[in-house]
Formats: structure tokens, C-alpha cells, sequence
């Protein structure tokens, strides 16, 4: 049986197709303006790829913030709820996640069948998040794909002690003006996302393994910083921005 | 001149408005919130016509002493509920910000505070008061609330020092509290020029003993399965138990209530159609969103049905004797839900869980009730453990609409409903 995950998240729309327990494919393109457009694009983009006609997908389920803007899917379900379906998925022993996406960051843990047994959520705050990571890269005029493999350089990561994105980013300008080195200020932003969410992820109460999950997860250099801060050792998937779509196709097979 | 010939005018119309409801109300088999708010706060509004006294009250304050003396007791915190649900919490806390107070503070505090200034609200600002009268034992912020509003309008301030009862109520304690009771009554005598009237306040302790105990009585029926009514049910019938406690109405209203919920529990009415799932919730409500929010937990076949909040309106029940009205009500008063330590408010609340046999706890992490949020990550790790049962916590504010992202606490209700109803259906 061949079923569908879309996930519409702040940031990036992703799709997943399963097949009898198999991920086919998966794509991510930037949501935009318009979720619900992002979310069929994605989902036909994704079919294109394969060669596969709409009418061979059994189910669809929907998930992330525009979860109720893709009108084609089946059912939908939160990301708390696809993201521990993903991540079980892709490792049953995982008993906790760490999601970090564009604008939440959210600590799962979950039971020894892979449900959800509590969660926590920020969302009051960009700090901690991938938005938080967007603004920084725009100051230090880098591009964010190559934020974790220059801060792993860093011997001496700066310290970032504002609370707040926007006054970061004003620490940062004046860290750059005081001449510290690039590599120094980005590991200091990833020491301080990895401060934030590890705090959050205490609360809960969070236990090994841990999968860390969202797109910030393809970024080394917080992984690192969050094993650090956490003192627990972290594993990614290589589909770690694409877990949440894959956790709801598999959740869609069993609709 | 033309200003005070308006008002006087003004005034006049809402006297006769009050009077008209009072007449109609007479033929009315079962009245409603409404008309009782409209005479109470006609009454309040036109009181220097009648020559009564106004005086603004903490919610946790002791009223009954008030209406023994015929004073007209005015509640800003129910003000601020209703400024929330008006959802003018938002615009009145900016005024107050601009005012120079801190987006910090209470938005109970913000809204009455900058209210006051311009007249304005859901009813045009509240009628002015003679006095103003401050317990603590609900939080600290009433002290500077009550003094600067004390200053605004020059009037005299009591205020009612309840110290924290961790676990017991001491006996130094019970002769402190006791004696302030006593330096109120001298307050009262000062204030209204007259003597003080305790058969009166035997009456009024009568009444109010058996309007808290109707008050249970309505809350009791959430017992039922499915429940006759919600917790945001309890949240608008609540208004009469906090602003007239101690007066005949209250008695009257309750009665009725009680009854209309038993007739739907005899016909198997559930304020959620398909109830299947039972919360509890925690927490001043989130006013400005409560229809929202009883739909999205609907939607889920969930329904609130109790909540410590409506529940502290009878939550010291126990410690109130009506032949020693004084010496208990200085105990009932110093033993409220936020005056007690977090592992005495942990057992009510699981208490609660067992007598209302809920499913899952919902707690509000109130921006602005700093005693009721403290210690609430505390009391839910206790519900965890203890029960076992899933626990949400919604970061969001009483009055100031600012402090909430629907749709992010859309994201929360739902992945938490998806969790109890995986649980619920294994």
C-alpha cells in the first residue's frame, strides 16, 4: 500500500511516500505565502520525481502548522504526534526527541511502542529555534548551510547572553565590530540555540536515545553543542527535516 | 456644570433602568445572570442617589461585613473578567503601559488601573467607590493596586493581612487574622457613620454559608457522566457567588441552577454532546477566548468539567462555622487555594481528578497570576506521578489578548487530546 505525509511547517513544506513500510522519496521546498499552494506543489513534485499518478496514493495525511490548509489530505495530525511516528520509523529504540524547526522547537518522549508520552513546546520565544539561525546567518553573511561546518573550527566559542533574536543579533553585530572570529560567534550562537532547548528538554525529563529531528538537525555544529550541553549522545537521520512527512505517511498506512 | 447636570441625568436613568429590571424580574419564573448584573450594577452605578455606600473588594476579600452594613460591595477583578471577555484587555493594558506601568504587572491591575482614568470598559468604568478594601491572601499585587487607586480617588483603604498558611493555620495566625476582622468592623463603623449591626451579620453569615454551599451544589453535578455543564459554564454562573455572596439573591439564583442541572442529568443532557473525554482545568479562565477554547476542546468530545478555579468560591467550606461567623470566616479567608503551600494545593487537586473522575489536566500558565502560576510545573509533576494522567500547560494571559497565539496553542490542544484518546482507547 503507497500513502502520503505532507507537512507544511513555517519555514518548508515537506512530502513523504511510503510503500508497505518503505520510504520511496521525500522533497522540501520553502512554503511561501500561500500553505496551502505549498502544500499540492510539494505533494505533486514528489509524485513527478517517481513517475506516480495521484490516484495510486491510497491515503494522505496532513501535518505541521498548515496542517488544516491541505484540503487533499485524508486526516491530519499533529506534528508531536508524525515526528514520533517518523522517528520511531526510522529507529525503534528511540525513546526521545528534540525537534527544532523554523519557528518552535518542541522535546517528545516516548513510550516503549513509540507513542507519545509527553511533550513540551516553545513557541513563545524565536530564540531556539531555526528563524533565531536565519538571522544570524544574515548578519554574519554566511550562508546557513555552512554555519555547522564552520563552527566545529571553534576553540572558543563566544558567548551569546541575550534572551531575545533581536537583541542577539545586536550582541552579535558587536562582537563581529569587536573583531571575534567568525567561526567563534557561530559556535557561540549554537552553544546559546542549545542552551535554550536542552533547558526545555530537562523539564521533561528526557532519556537516551534521543533523536534529534527538524530541519536546525542538519546542522552539525548544534547537534554537537546540544550533546555538550545535554552530556547525552544525539543521533540524526539523514532524514531528519523530513520526519515529520514520513511519520505521517506511515500514520496515513494505517487510516 | 453641564457636565455634572449630564451625569446626574445619566445617573438618574440608570436608577430607574435598575428599577424597571427589579419590577419585571417579579414576573419572571426563572431569572437570569443577566437581569441580577443589571440590577447590581444599576444599584451600584446610582448609589450616591440612594445615599448607599460603594466599596471596591478584593475577590478574596471578606464581603459579608459590607452587607451588613448596606454597602455595595464592587468587585474590579470580576471588572477585569469582563473587560477580558470584552476582549478590551489588550487596549486598556496599553493605556496603563503608556501610564507608566510595566507590561509585568497584572492585567487584572493594568485594565482597572487605566479603566478608572477615561470611564472606560464594557460598562463605561465602574461607579466610584467610598472605600477600598484589600485582602492578601489572594497575591501581593492587590496591596499596590489598592493603594494607588486609593490615592486616585482619596478614599480610605483597609486592607486585610492574611499571612501564608504553608500547612497549618496557626494560632498566632488565627488571633492576627482574627483581629483585623475586629479593626474592619471599627473601619466600617468610621467610614458608613454608624454602629455596626452583628445580628445583621448573622443573617448575612447565614446566607452566605448556604449560598457556598449551593455553589458546591452546582459544581457537584459535573459529577455525572456525561456532565450537565462545563467548566466555562462554571466560569459565567461563578459572577453571582463573587460579587453578592451573603444576599437572598445569590440563594435564589443557585437554587435554580441546581435544579436546571439536575433536570439535564435526569434527561441525560451533557454539556458536550458525545462526552468522552473529562478534563480538569487550572487557572483563572483565558477570558477573552473562552468560546474558542470550550469549541476546541468540543471538537475533541472533551469537556472541562471542574476546574480549582470556580471551586475556590466553596474551597473553604469546611473551615466556616456559622454560630462563630467571625472567627471562622478569618480562618476561611486565610486558608484559600493560592494561601496554602504547593503540597496542600497538589492534594486538592488530586482531590479533584479522582472525585470528578477526569481523563487529563489542562493548567493555564497565567502571564499575570503570579501565586496561581508558581509552583503550577511543581503540581503537575505531583498530578504525573501520582495519577498518571496527561498534563497540558497553555502559556497564555486572563485579560491581555496579547499574550496568545491560537495557533500555536491549537498545536498543543490537539497533539494532547491525541495522547489521551491513544490512552483512553487501548
Amino acid at each position: 500500500m503507497r500513502t502520503a505525509g505532507i507537512d507544511i511547517g513555517s519555514i518548508t513544506a515537506k512530502a513523504a511516500i511510503v510503500e508497505n513500510g518503505k520510504i520511496l522519496n521525500t522533497k522540501v521546498i520553502f512554503t511561501g505565502y500561500n500553505a496551502e499552494a505549498a502544500g499540492l506543489k510539494v505533494y505533486e513534485e514528489v509524485l513527478k520525481e517517481n513517475s506516480l499518478s495521484k490516484s495510486s496514493v491510497r491515503k494522505i495525511v496532513s501535518t505541521g502548522y498548515g496542517r488544516n490548509s491541505v484540503k487533499f489530505a485524508d486526516k491530519s495530525f499533529t506534528e508531536i504526534m508524525c515526528h514520533a511516528a517518523g522517528a520511531h520509523h526510522l529507529n525503534a529504540h528511540i525513546r526521545s526527541i528534540i525537534d527544532i524547526g523554523g519557528q518552535d522547537s518542541k522535546a517528545i518522549v516516548l513510550d516503549d511502542q513509540g507513542k507519545v508520552k509527553n511533550f513540551v513546546m516553545n513557541d513563545k520565544c524565536a530564540a531556539g529555534t531555526g528563524r533565531f539561525l536565519e538571522v544570524m546567518a544574515r548578519a554574519l553573511e554566511v550562508n546557513l548551510d555552512e554555519f555547522g561546518a564552520i563552527s566545529i573550527k571553534s576553540k572558543n566559542p563566544s558567548k551569546i547572553s541575550s534572551l531575545c533574536t533581536v537583541f542577539a543579533e545586536s550582541e552579535v553585530i558587536s562582537l563581529i565590530a569587536k573583531g571575534e572570529k567568525r567561526q567563534d560567534i557561530i559556535a557561540g550562537i549554537h552553544e546559546s540555540i542549545a542552551a535554550r532547548v536542552s533547558s526545555m528538554s530537562a523539564r521533561l525529563g528526557i532519556t537516551e536515545p534521543i533523536m534529534v529531528t527538524g530541519g536546525v538537525a542538519r546542522n552539525i555544529g548544534v547537534v554537537r553543542a546540544l550533546e555538550k550541553k545535554l552530556g547525552m549522545k544525539i543521533e540524526v537521520s539523514s532524514y531528519a527535516q523530513v520526519t515529520g512527512a514520513i511519520g505521517a505517511a506511515f500514520l496515513a498506512a494505517s487510516l | 456644570m453641564k457636565k455634572s447636570i449630564s451625569d446626574f441625568l445619566k445617573m438618574v436613568l440608570i436608577f430607574l433602568a435598575g428599577k424597571f429590571k427589579k419590577f419585571t424580574m417579579r414576573f419572571k419564573k426563572s431569572k437570569t445572570m443577566k437581569d441580577y448584573m443589571m440590577v447590581y450594577y444599576s444599584d451600584a452605578k446610582s448609589a450616591r442617589l440612594t445615599g448607599r455606600k460603594v466599596a471596591w473588594i478584593t475577590s478574596g476579600g471578606p464581603v459579608e461585613p459590607l452587607i451588613a452594613m448596606n454597602v455595595i460591595p464592587i468587585y474590579p477583578e470580576n471588572h477585569g473578567a469582563m473587560i477580558g471577555a470584552s476582549k478590551m484587555g489588550g487596549s486598556l493594558c496599553e493605556k496603563a503601559e503608556a501610564m507608566g506601568y510595566s507590561a509585568d504587572l497584572c492585567s487584572y491591575a493594568r485594565s482597572d488601573i487605566s479603566c478608572a482614568t477615561i470611564n472606560g470598559g464594557p460598562i463605561g468604568g465602574l461607579p466610584k467607590p467610598d472605600m477600598l478594601v484589600c485582602c492578601n491572601n489572594i497575591c501581593g499585587t492587590v496591596l499596590k493596586w489598592y493603594e494607588v487607586q486609593a490615592r486616585y480617588f482619596n478614599v480610605p483603604l483597609f486592607i486585610l493581612d492574611t499571612p501564608f498558611c504553608h500547612t497549618e493555620y496557626t494560632n498566632e495566625a488565627a488571633k492576627y487574622v482574627r483581629a483585623q476582622f475586629d479593626e474592619y468592623i471599627v473601619f466600617l463603623e468610621k467610614v458608613c457613620k454608624k454602629k455596626f449591626d452583628f445580628e445583621r451579620l448573622k443573617e448575612v453569615g447565614h446566607l452566605s454559608h448556604q449560598g457556598q454551599l449551593l455553589w458546591q451544589a452546582v459544581l457537584d453535578t459535573a459529577t455525572n457522566k456525561p456532565s450537565p455543564m462545563s467548566a466555562f459554564d462554571a466560569f459565567y454562573h461563578l459572577a453571582l457567588i463573587v460579587t453578592l455572596r451573603g444576599t437572598q439573591d445569590v440563594i435564589d439564583y443557585y437554587t435554580q441552577l441546581v435544579a436546571y442541572m439536575k433536570n439535564r442529568i435526569a434527561r441525560g443532557i451533557g454539556a458536550v454532546p458525545n462526552e468522552k473525554y473529562r478534563l480538569l482545568w487550572d487557572n483563572i479562565p483565558i477570558w477573552h477566548r473562552t468560546r474558542w477554547l470550550s469549541e476546541k476542546f468540543a471538537a475533541h468530545n472533551a469537556c472541562l468539567v471542574a476546574d480549582t478555579y470556580t471551586t475556590a468560591w466553596c474551597g473553604a467550606l469546611k473551615y466556616i462555622d456559622e454560630n462563630r461567623f467571625l472567627d471562622s470566616a478569618a480562618e476561611a479567608h486565610a486558608r484559600i487555594y493560592l494561601n496554602i503551600g504547593i503540597d496542600e494545593m497538589a492534594k486538592m487537586v488530586l482531590e479533584m481528578i479522582d472525585k470528578y473522575d477526569v481523563d487529563g489536566f489542562v493548567l493555564h500558565s497565567n502571564r499575570s497570576c503570579k501565586p496561581y502560576s508558581f509552583g503550577q510545573l511543581d503540581i503537575q509533576r505531583i498530578v504525573e506521578k501520582e495519577r498518571g494522567i496527561p498534563c497540558l500547560m497553555l502559556e497564555a494571559d486572563m485579560t491581555d489578548e496579547r499574550s496568545f497565539s491560537e495557533s500555536q496553542i491549537s498545536t498543543r490542544i490537539d497533539a494532547f487530546m491525541e495522547i489521551i484518546k491513544e490512552r483512553k482507547n487501548k
